[in-house]
């Protein structure tokens, strides 16, 4: 792996953990340290807590609000910040600005959080210009990978090539798309224990896309989509497994799938 | 008689099922004619909408173009309905204004309360449902009869709309197939199966409604204020049919229809056939003025329009306003996965999918449908069809946000989102719950043999999430508290 751009070494990177990956798979967090600082960024993890997105999309505004103002003085000093997922930076990016009254100084500084705030595969490609190495002991035959493009970083900010081609250069295959790769997968945050009936129909329409196209592995940059779309595999005895792009991209490659331990 | 009631006209507004919605939903789950039904729609007006918006290479610009216009008229609506209404008396038309159900229904029953009026044809008007007008109607004595396929299907099921454009999306060939063999019969028509068979047949009955018809009510998709016209936009050509061969037609529409111009309405056009049915342009685009001429060998002897604003007065200028551009194309329900797989009527009002999770609060009280703006993923996909750009997901979360300070909110979640963010305040406790807490979930795997399988099948509290999918067991540690460890060896 190298970067086509010069290694800019002095410029640190913070990365946003996510409470879903700090949690519940902290190897998708050590894949992004792994691959921001192959590229020479300094990575730091500073001491964090959530994003404020769980109350935010519930519409209790004011808890979001104090979670906002606690992100930014968290990551006033870095050059950059990144997260392994589409919709927590979406909500810094999209959303932190409309928190804080016009012209506040809160206002701007959110401006400037949003300004340096980057999806893991948009950081890497569109800011890093990063050309991965093909990786040499490849699966033969290749495995048929799909790909969920989780709502939130595909239409908010426009994730949807770079994951791709990070996984193409790497794994040098080409993914088994399908054709409801755009359509939610029924998690959306508290949405899936609110409704979970719904929801349950959601993901099942997923998965029949991913039966369409024959996928062995699901790959995706969102946890809670993962979990959700892993959960309901799981369930119905499927052994179609679940990963963060981010985990196919180590040197080690992956390992156990969400919801296996071996 | 072919017409019944179709929704019992209590009260002003169409009778509110939206406060039930979580049993609604989860019975529409379990019809497997709807999946059927909705399967086939959802594929095909998806499909067809992209071909025709991708044969427009400026059609972002068209929406613009369309959010601006509507937000202009939006901005000056006392202006542009004046003038829409002096040019409709210039062409010897009567403009009645209404500000609810009540109104509507009166006005209609002044003009139709006069003898040899018995009669009424009416085209698809989504406006008329939201007070049920028909049941109105029947019960002061008139036979109403839709004219269009869809809503002739759901008038003969005695039910109410489930899409905006497609009434009876829901229904099955089969089932109509059914319907019209028990309601034809007793005119002698054979039972039919085939698609094209069935449309004929249709037409065959309803062609005898249409010349016996004393009245016509349609809708009309957009005022256009400089001439005084009247846009319908159909398909079937019913609408032409129920305005033009009766000796009166009325105009059912609401206020936030005006446009200002025939130019507007060339942009409107390339919109919304294209977002609609993904045509290029719907087959009828039909212009009203006034009644018939002297010169005219046509055409109705009265023609009256009736202005609803049912509630879209207090909607205008509230954060809400947005929801006002709506052209009713049914875009944004074809791409809701939430409405794909429910269908319509789980949502208890006219008005279904994210247009109408945002507009059904508005129309019938928020308490009245807690459950809409949060039966919605968030996933944007409505937003990014919408031919006048609403921003949906937001008005939603909006509806959210006062759903929050009215404290309409189920507790569980409320206090759920609130004793986490009150954790999330301070890192150093949120860390050591976090800890305690995978640490907890690990060993509770171990307790009920889940650790092997590396999932739950079941967690206390979690039942929403494990009663149909399972959940992974976490490892012992967070990654923020390995992290520190592995700073700690560098």
């Amino acid at each position: 792996m190298n970067d086509a751009g010069a290694p800019r070494k002095t410029e640190q990177v913070a990365l946003l953990v996510t409470c879903l990956s700090d949690l519940f798979r902290p190897q998708i967090a050590h894949a992004a340290v792994e691959l921001i600082e192959k590229l020479g960024y300094r990575v730091d993890v500073p001491k964090q807590t959530c994003c404020g997105q769980p109350a935010y999309n519930a519409g209790e505004k004011e808890s979001a609000r104090v979670l906002a103002a606690n992100m930014l003085s968290l990551f006033e000093t870095y050059r950059y910040v990144v997260a392994p997922s589409g919709s927590c930076a979406a909500i810094i990016k999209e959303h932190y600005p409309g928190l804080f009254g016009e012209g506040s100084s809160e206002r701007e500084q959110c401006m400037r959080l949003a300004e340096k705030t980057h999806e893991l595969s948009g950081f890497l490609v569109d800011v890093a210009g990063v050309e991965l190495e093909k990786k040499s002991s490849c699966d033969d035959p290749p495995l048929r990978i799909a790909y969920h493009d989780s709502c939130s970083g595909l239409r908010e900010l426009g994730i949807r090539s770079q994951p791709r081609k990070l996984l193409k250069d790497r794994l040098g295959i080409d993914l088994s798309e399908m054709s409801n790769s755009e359509v939610c997968c029924g998690f959306g945050g508290m949405f899936c224990v609110g409704y979970p009936e719904i929801s349950t129909r959601m993901v099942d329409n997923k998965i029949d896309g991913m039966e369409n196209v024959g996928a062995e592995v699901l790959l995706g940059g969102d946890l809670g989509c993962l979990m959700n779309i892993a959960g309901r595999l799981r369930r119905v005895g499927s052994k179609t497994r679940v990963y963060h792009y981010a985990e196919f991209l180590t040197d080690a490659g992956p390992g156990p799938a969400i919801g296996y331990r071996k | 008689m072919l017409v019944r009631a179709r929704q019992s006209a209590t009260g002003n507004n169409m009778q509110v099922n939206s406060g039930n919605f979580r049993t609604t939903a989860a019975d529409a789950l379990l019809d497997e004619d709807l999946r059927a039904a909705m399967g086939r729609a959802e594929g095909g007006f998806v499909d067809t909408r992209k071909r025709a918006v991708d044969e427009l290479a400026n059609f972002q610009e068209y929406r613009e173009f369309a959010r601006n216009t509507k937000n202009h008229v939006l901005a000056h609506l006392d202006y542009y309905l004046t003038q829409f209404e002096s040019n409709v008396m210039a062409s010897g038309g009567k403009v009645h204004w209404a500000s609810n159900g009540e109104g509507v229904k009166r006005i209609v029953l002044d003009i139709c309360k006069r003898p040899g009026i018995n009669k009424i044809a009416k085209g698809k008007s989504m406006v008329s449902e939201e007070f049920a007008l028909n049941a109105g109607l029947e019960a002061a004595g008139f036979e109403v009869v839709e004219t269009d396929l869809g809503e002739y299907i759901i008038q003969l099921a005695e039910e109410t709309p489930s899409h905006v454009i497609a009434p009876a999306v829901h229904k099955t060939k089969q089932a109509v197939t059914d319907l019209f063999e028990e309601h034809h019969r007793e005119y002698g028509y054979p039972r039919v199966v085939e698609r094209l068979d069935i449309v004929n047949q249709a037409r065959q009955v309803l062609r005898d409604h249409f010349c016996t018809a004393d009245v016509g009510i349609t809708g009309g998709n957009f005022l256009i204020a400089d001439t005084g016209s009247i846009a319908l936009i159909t398909n079937e050509g019913n609408g032409d049919l129920t305005a033009n061969l009766p000796d009166i037609h009325i105009v059912v529409t609401s206020i936030e229809k005006v446009i200002p111009n025939m130019q507007a309405l060339g942009g409107f056009l390339r919109l919304l056939g294209r977002s609609a049915t993904g045509q290029i342009m719907s087959v009828y685009t039909t212009l009203f003025n006034g009644p018939r001429r002297i010169e005219d060998l046509d055409g109705p002897r009265e023609f009256h329009v009736v202005l609803v604003d049912n509630g879209r007065s207090g909607i205008l200028g509230s954060k809400f306003q947005d929801i006002l551009r709506c052209i009713k194309c049914g875009a944004c329900m074809n791409h809701c996965p939430v409405y794909t797989s429910i269908g319509g009527h789980a949502y208890g009002w006219v008005y279904p999918g994210p247009m109408g999770s945002v507009l059904t609060p508005l129309m019938v009280g928020q308490k009245n449908a807690p459950d809409l703006p949060y039966a919605c993923t968030l996933n944007g996909r409505c937003k990014t069809v919408c031919p006048v750009m609403i921003p949906l997901p937001e008005l939603l979360r909006e509806h959210r946000n006062s759903l929050v300070e009215m404290r309409q909110t189920g507790s569980l979640q409320k206090w759920g989102i609130r004793v986490w963010s009150h954790v999330a305040r301070k890192p150093s406790l949120y860390n050591m719950l976090a800890g305690l807490y995978v640490l907890k979930l690990n060993m509770f795997a171990r307790l009920v043999s889940a650790f092997r399988r590396g999932s739950f099948k079941h967690i206390p509290l979690l039942g929403a999430w494990t009663s149909t999918r399972d959940f992974p067991v976490p490892q012992t540690t967070t990654f923020q508290s390995q992290w520190k460890k592995r700073r700690g060896h560098d």
